[in-house]
């Protein structure tokens, strides 16, 4: 075929997921790759997500790929050249009632053996650290290593480190369909130009389920948005990532301070996300639930201005774990998408694995668990 | 229930007419009102207590704020009037408001909404427009009308259009000392803008006279001249703004405060979380949602009327105030009488004033060429504090040519004023460094709150 463009691997959408993975495709491995992407590296879910580092509160099957994500983030600002503003101040947990303070109990018990070392607080003790919760906080869990970044320059960043490390990455190129000849896969942009590649590894969050149902392994995937929000500028004070931990959907909540001293929060219910026009919406009444449980947690929240709320599109899957690794049917073919609203921490862990495993056909990183054929 | 539910926000000339359009229809109006004294701020009552007569408040313009203040306090039985309250979002057919001072909260449905939001000073930064003592054209003259209040001993008026004149002129007749208007615009303006400027002959005259009135007065008037600086020290504030006159000398004119302005822009918030389709005009240079001549928005049940929309003064929003009202009880099927008898002479008004507001676009224009020409040190952003040259960084090294991917990687748009104020120029600069259009740098996404809102906002009571 005249003018299809060549190379070991084709990944098909520039987020986090896909970005990291071109990264360490090039940086570790040496195989040549080319990215698409439809619009812009590194927006919806990847660009608009809350910035937690978390490893805490996790499914512990994802404990291993969290490890190994939280190492390359220790070592992120070195390996790009940039800062992303990543922030090892701690991630806390805490919670509003006896029965939910025996699960944070029983997860630091779960944890430590799988590397994760979190440290129990009572109602007294968080309060003599950090002094401002209100009195209906009766427990809490730290994860001291863990932290926050910004989610607005992370992916970009990948973006363009691996560029400079030889990837092509092409943006405003939209794919209109794969098909396979022989042994490659032939990705068709909308605008007419060709890209060939032996190994496929699709990232393109909410937008994967259509490619995945192309090679005849449907995933149930759905859309929506994570209702964002950001408060005026306060004296730069409180260092972790705060988060509650409850089973009522209605008053989940997470927050952090950034250094320009803004008040990021989002949780709870979520939004509407429109896949097809890729739009994310913040409902209102969703908002004013957040300023309540935000006032419920913080007291002192009550005198803060709120400025500005948004949203972006995230992928979900029926079961809450991603999809990640080969594909049950079609050789050379790989997945990693559906993070469920909790890929940014795990997002530098994705791209290695992914890397290692198309680069070697197999990975140190235990990721059975999210095997596509789960779904079959 | 019975009617249309109809909102209209906003008490200016535009919201005025639009709800006594509606009242006449027979229908009860829901009316939103940031502040609690209709006027809008053009027409800004001053507070209770204060006895200065329209002739002094107003000027040439007393007997069209009496009127409208009249009308309005005629219709307050006959209208829903939710004062001191603030439209922070709207969703479908769903108006959200939030009264600020009890932090009570009300979802409001309707079946059109005519937005009527007005407009707030178009700023172009200048190198120390963040020290204290910078304010801008429209705060000056609130200060005055609102409060007698002078932003300063010693003022100078730095900018371009209509306002800068009048603004200056009100401070001399309140007997405030003006050290000197500086006017970005060349003193002869293209032949072009004489056309539109005559198709209202006595605003032009009026602008004339006001020229010489500060000439009489000893006010310092240049023109074609191109600010340097706002200086000031930290303790002081303002000390003093220097310019480059038309032949090129520096001047300093030493001053405790400064008033800023280039026009107006369309406070158009609402416009944009309602989902209104945008247009960019390249005349301004601004993008602006689009409505048809009537003022239907690309949303239907969502109306444009007034400076929220289009700047075309306090006559020209009197005359789209009422025509976006009958044509949303044309739409709602609650007689269309009116709306074809008065729709011919209201358009025809509207149309007149339009080749007036382009008449003035280009007497006074934009001076995009001193936005993109701005030192790299000079704060674009002020919310955020992003200079001139972290935008250029911004478009050189993270390829940014957008306006909102500039937001995203260095927070300009993203504070208080969510790019009210900056987003102009920092489009502007944007544009210069990336060498592209302006057109392509796009508009910075409107996000709620319109407003800041305080976290003590409660829920809606069910």
């Amino acid at each position: 075929m005249i003018g299809v463009q060549r190379s070991d691997v084709l990944i098909i959408g520039g987020g986090l997921m896909g970005t990291t993975a071109a990264f360490f495709l090039r940086q570790q491995h040496g195989l040549s790759v080319t990215l698409l992407e439809r619009e812009l590296i590194g927006r919806q879910a990847s660009g608009t997500n809350f910035g937690n580092v978390r490893r805490q509160g996790r499914d512990l099957a994802q404990m291993p790929l969290a490890n190994r994500a939280r190492a390359v983030w220790g070592r992120v600002k070195e390996l790009l050249g940039e800062d992303l503003e990543f922030k090892p101040y701690g991630h806390l947990r805490v919670c509003y009632t006896d029965g939910q303070a025996a699960i944070l109990e029983q997860h630091a018990r779960d944890a430590r053996p799988l590397g994760l070392e979190l440290e129990l607080f009572s109602a007294e003790a968080l309060r003599k650290r950090w002094g401002i919760f209100s009195n209906e906080v009766v427990a809490g869990s730290l994860s001291p290593i863990d932290g926050h970044a910004n989610p607005r320059l992370a992916g970009p960043a990948f973006g363009r480190a691996a560029r400079r490390a030889g990837a092509a990455i092409h943006e405003h190129s939209e794919v209109a369909h794969i098909e396979r000849d022989g042994a490659d896969f032939v990705a068709h942009t909308t605008d007419g130009r060709r890209f060939r590649a032996a190994q496929l590894l699709v990232t393109s969050g909410a937008w994967s389920g259509q490619f995945a149902a192309s090679f005849g392994e449907p995933v149930p995937l759905e859309a929506r948005g994570p209702q964002m929000g950001v408060t005026e500028p306060l004296p730069y004070a409180i260092g972790p990532s705060i988060g509650v931990s409850t089973p009522i959907e209605t008053e989940g909540l997470y927050w952090r301070q950034i250094e320009r001293g803004n008040i990021v929060f989002g949780g709870g219910l979520k939004g509407p996300a429109l896949a097809d026009q890729i739009r994310a919406y913040v409902k209102p009444d969703n908002v004013l639930r957040q300023l309540r449980e935000m006032r419920r947690f913080v007291p002192a929240f009550e005198q803060v201005q709120l400025l500005r709320v948004w949203s972006g599109i995230e992928g979900y899957t029926a079961d809450w774990a991603p999809v990640l690794g080969p594909s049950a049917r079609i050789p050379g073919l790989h997945y990693a998408f559906g993070f469920n609203g909790e890929g940014f921490a795990i997002s530098p862990g994705v791209g290695e694995v992914m890397a290692e495993l198309l680069a070697t056909g197999q990975t140190s990183t235990p990721i059975a668990p999210f095997a596509i054929a789960r779904f079959a | 229930m019975s009617g249309p539910r109809v909102i209209v926000v906003g008490t200016g000339p535009a919201g005025v007419r639009a709800a006594q359009a509606l009242v006449e229809a027979g229908v009860r109006p829901i009316v939103v009102d940031e502040g609690n004294r209709a006027g809008g701020q053009v027409y800004r009552r001053q507070p209770e207590g204060f006895k200065r007569d329209y002739a002094t408040l107003y000027g040439s313009e007393a007997a069209k704020a009496q009127a409208l203040h009249r009308d309005f306090d005629a219709l307050r039985d006959r209208i829903d009037y939710r004062g001191d309250t603030l439209a922070w979002n709207v969703s479908a057919q769903q108006l959200h408001t939030v009264h600020p001072a009890s932090g009570e909260t009300h979802d409001i449905d309707f079946d059109a909404l005519i937005v009527c939001a007005g407009a707030t000073d178009r700023l172009m930064p200048v190198t120390g427009w963040n020290q204290a003592g910078c304010y801008s054209l429209g705060a000056s003259q609130i200060a005055l009308k609102a409060q007698a209040c002078a932003i300063g001993s010693r003022v100078v008026f730095m900018g371009s259009g209509p306002l800068l004149y009048l603004v200056a002129s009100q401070y001399v007749k309140a007997g405030a000392k003006v050290e000197a208007v500086l006017d970005t615009s060349p003193a002869m303006p293209p032949l072009a803008a004489l056309r539109g400027l005559l198709s209202r002959p006595q605003l032009l005259w009026r602008g004339l006279q006001l020229q010489a009135m500060l000439k009489r007065a000893g006010v310092a008037l240049l023109k074609g001249i191109t600010p340097v600086r706002i200086d000031s020290t930290p303790e002081q504030g303002v000390t003093g703004v220097t310019v480059r006159d038309a032949r090129g000398r520096t001047r300093l004119f030493a001053a405790d405060a400064v008033g800023l302005g280039w026009h107006l822009r369309a406070e158009s918030q609402l416009a944009d979380l309602a989902r209104c389709e945008f247009e960019f005009e390249p005349l301004s240079r601004q993008w602006l949602p689009r409505i048809d001549e009537d003022g239907r928005s690309s949303t239907a049940g969502v109306y444009l009327a007034g400076d929220g929309v289009r700047i075309l003064g306090a006559d020209g929003a009197e005359a789209a105030g009422r025509l976006a009202a009958l044509a949303a009880l044309h739409d709602l099927q609650q007689g269309s009488e009116r709306y074809q008898a008065e729709q011919g002479p209201l358009r025809a008004t509207l149309a007149t004033m339009d080749r007036f507001r382009q008449g003035l676009l280009l007497a006074f224009p934009w001076p995009h060429q001193q936005a993109a020409a701005l030192p790299d040190e000079a704060v674009v952003c002020r919310c955020e504090a992003v200079s001139a040259g972290e935008l250029r960084r911004c478009v050189r090294e993270l390829g940014s040519q957008e306006v909102n991917r500039a937001k995203a990687f260095s927070r300009v748009g993203m504070g208080r004023c969510q790019g009210r104020f900056c987003g102009h120029g920092a489009a502007e600069v944007i544009a210069a460094e990336a060498r592209i259009p302006i057109a392509s740098v796009g508009r910075i996404r409107g996000q709620a709150p319109v407003k800041p809102i305080m976290m003590s906002t409660q829920e809606v009571a069910q």
